[in-house]
């Protein structure tokens, strides 16, 4: 299942014939995910790459059924083209721009309340399905199809993690990078609520970082809803307060939103907290290997009954489960239709 | 980016926020031209940014020109030590000059962004002058919360919780509805990140003034801020942060000896970490991008290696999109050009990595390859200390 995207994406991008806007419009289809549509106001009627280029999203949407946006829209006007995606009635709208103007989100949030779609990021590198679908500007070869639902606030923080599974042959289910920006559309939260909902998904990866109390609400929410095993790390546990570590939103002010904050609400939650970053793969495998010994409880039907030990495990999954084979093949055999809204949609309540 | 008390004082004196009488002045004479011209006591204040000034010893009362003229003179080229300055302190060049007058009430109102709700937020409490971090810790209820609706605005209804929140009466109730909506519009036209009136204060004689006033900017936003990009004062920045940003580089100096470069915000907060547990210190926080091209490399090892501090340099790239090769490359050549002799300690990912490596190892440089973090910090650390 995974969340958010599949073979049932059809992919508009924004900001298409940009430099950006191209080359990562063309890894996302080599991947096999459906790039149906560009848009760059204009620049209609262009056929760019062998994708076809509109001057609206609201025409890429009526014409090609894109379900889902990829925003690669310099920051003065990433709001706009964000509020644009959202207008159009696309379901998941992803925003890679980084540097957008704090207040400009602040609107746009509040403008995106109580309306059909999601929003991921900004500031994100994006997400991705293994073996599905690809919505973003991560290296797929990284990745590997399978159940660990990877969440994260950092880009290259999340590759070094996901590499860490992969190494050890744990695949994963979604990648998502919910963006280093104070102002983001989809939290911790939402995403720990779509991975327990999601069939597929056996544990969680969830990695945060100095600054804001996102970290804090996420453990308050594994503790109350979510059933399945979490392992976290928090990176900036030597940052010092006051100043703003490359992200816009990681910093510590007022002595609050430390990593060690963090760390012990996570622990306090019951989540298996790392306090290295070259850790996170080893306790993925630990804990899968001891849910593999326990029994199965009914939140995880997939669960088989004897597992012994987490590679063992997730190599044996490969052959036996549907949508792990290579995402081109994969996307040529989906069978969606155009014009299909996206899953997932539900905005957090 | 942060900007003086007397700058702010401008920007909010302009959006028609009451502050009192003043002028900046950077000598004492002015000071004491100043300090003629408003007649009467007088304060005279440290224009640095860092919060603490009055504690440090930059904050002092004067009943005359000449008392004026003298407290100046100590104050200004002073080194002011605060708890946000560092042990070094911070030299002052400028100090503001304002009336002095007796005060009833100490009131404190501050806009930030609230994160978790994704608005800014107006908050307000009696406890004026003290640290509103800690009347949060301590007193939480003590704090006057309005969230503004970028919709809306701030409206009537928003104000008047606050004015009778902090126990305002009469006329002051209207005076600080008014003085509130003013300063949301400052924080709102500037794209401020926070701005910060502590105190507010009643005084004797009734007025309502901005006693003191701290702004900081969304830095994502002033280009469409010219005026607001003019009040930077590189003089209250690290030399080698200022440099960085000149190349998009995210540079922080932290007093370690392992210098660290490193792509992506969060890998190089984790490499940090990684340092540090490794039983080692990092020397810097370096953020080179995403893209990291040869040119960027270059310029990070030469500000990375002008802290003196700096014992190993660990490089720690996850390439997406990057090629090993091109990094390889970029590394030899700045190494060369730079003429660096410090151990270099790299661990890479990406594409074309084997081929990124046989490079290292052919160029006759003193390189140590690392796999993986954990390797990576271990022969990073255990190279600073054999150093």
């Amino acid at each position: 299942m995974s969340i958010l995207v599949d073979r049932t994406t059809r992919l508009v991008v924004q900001g298409l014939t940009g430099r950006e806007g191209t080359f990562h419009a063309l890894a996302c289809r080599d991947y096999g995910t459906r790039v149906v549509a560009g848009v760059t106001p204009g620049k209609g009627g262009l056929v760019h790459e062998g994708i076809p280029v509109f001057d609206t999203v609201a025409a890429a949407v009526g014409k090609e059924g894109a379900n889902t946006s990829l925003i690669f829209v310099p920051p003065a006007a990433a709001a706009d083209a964000i509020l644009e995606a959202a207008d159009a009635g696309i379901g998941v709208i992803v925003c890679v721009t980084e540097g957008i103007p704090t207040l400009d989100m602040v609107r746009a949030h509040r403008a995106l309340q109580g309306q059909p779609c999601r929003l991921i990021g900004p500031n994100c590198p994006g997400l991705i399905s293994p073996g599905k679908a690809k919505v973003g500007i991560m290296p797929a070869r990284i990745h590997r199809p399978g159940r660990v639902g990877v969440v994260s606030r950092s880009g290259t923080l999340t590759y070094e993690a996901v590499g860490q599974l992969t190494e050890r042959g744990i695949g994963q289910s979604t990648c998502l990078g919910i963006g280093g920006d104070p102002i983001i559309g989809t939290t911790f939260v939402d995403a720990l609520r779509l991975f327990e909902a999601d069939a597929e998904t056996d544990a969680i990866l969830m990695i945060g970082e100095i600054g804001g109390t996102a970290e804090e609400e996420a453990a308050a929410f594994v503790k109350a809803s979510v059933t399945k095993p979490v392992v976290g790390f928090i990176c900036g546990q030597t940052a010092p307060p006051g100043r703003r570590m490359g992200h816009a939103g990681a910093i510590i002010s007022g002595g609050s939103g430390t990593a060690a904050e963090k760390m012990a609400a996570m622990r306090r939650a019951g989540v298996t907290v790392v306090k290295s970053p070259a850790e996170m793969g080893d306790a993925v495998a630990r804990l899968l290997a001891a849910g593999a010994r326990a029994v199965p409880s009914p939140a995880k039907p997939h669960t088989p009954k004897k597992r012994p030990t987490a590679r063992a495990r997730a190599s044996s999954e490969k052959p036996r489960r549907k949508g792990s084979r290579p995402g081109r093949v994969a996307a040529k055999a989906g069978k969606a239709g155009r014009g299909q809204t996206s899953r997932g949609t539900k905005r957090r309540g | 980016m942060k900007i003086h008390e007397f700058q702010a004082k401008a920007i909010l004196a302009e959006a028609g926020v009451p502050i009192p009488r003043g002028r900046v002045a950077a000598s004492p004479a002015e000071v004491r031209a100043v300090a003629q011209e408003l007649g009467g006591p007088v304060v005279v204040k440290a224009q640095i940014h860092a919060g603490g000034r009055g504690k440090g010893g930059g904050v002092k009362l004067a009943k005359t020109p000449d008392e004026a003229e003298q407290v100046a003179s100590q104050i200004l080229g002073m080194m002011l030590r605060t708890h946000q300055t560092g042990p070094e302190g911070q030299r002052v060049k400028r100090v503001l000059v304002e009336e002095a007058m007796a005060i009833r009430r100490e009131l404190y109102l501050g806009i930030v962004i609230d994160r978790a709700v994704g608005l800014p937020v107006l908050m307000a409490s009696a406890a004026g002058g003290m640290d509103i971090e800690e009347v949060a810790r301590t007193r939480p209820e003590a704090i006057v919360k309005v969230h503004v609706d970028p919709a809306t605005g701030i409206r009537g209804f928003h104000t008047r919780k606050l004015a009778f929140g902090l126990g305002l009466q009469g006329d002051h109730v209207k005076a600080a509805a008014d003085f509130v909506t003013r300063l949301c519009a400052a924080f709102e036209r500037t794209d401020c990140s926070l701005a910060e009136i502590n105190p507010l204060v009643v005084a004797e004689d009734g007025r309502l003034l901005a006693l003191d006033a701290k702004m900081n900017f969304d830095d994502n936003a002033l280009f469409r801020h010219p005026e607001v990009q003019a009040l930077r004062d590189l003089d209250e920045e690290s030399p080698l942060e200022v440099e960085a940003s000149k190349y998009n580089l995210n540079y922080i100096k932290l007093d370690g000896n392992v210098g660290c470069m490193v792509n992506g915000a969060g890998l190089a907060m984790a490499t940090m970490d990684i340092i540090k547990l490794a039983g080692g210190q990092p020397a810097n926080f370096l953020d080179v991008g995403g893209g990291a091209s040869a040119e960027q490399i270059e310029n990070a090892f030469r500000i990375l290696i002008s802290d003196a501090h700096v014992k190993a340099v660990l490089i720690n790239i996850f390439g997406g999109i990057l090629r090993c090769d091109r990094l390889a490359e970029g590394v030899i050549k700045a190494v060369r050009s730079l003429q660096v002799t410090l151990p270099i300690v790299i661990r890479m990912e990406g594409t074309n990595v084997e081929m990124g490596r046989q490079m290292l190892r052919e160029s006759g440089l003193n390189f140590i390859a690392a796999q993986g973090m954990r390797d990576a910090a271990a022969k990073a650390v255990r190279a600073a200390r054999a150093a």
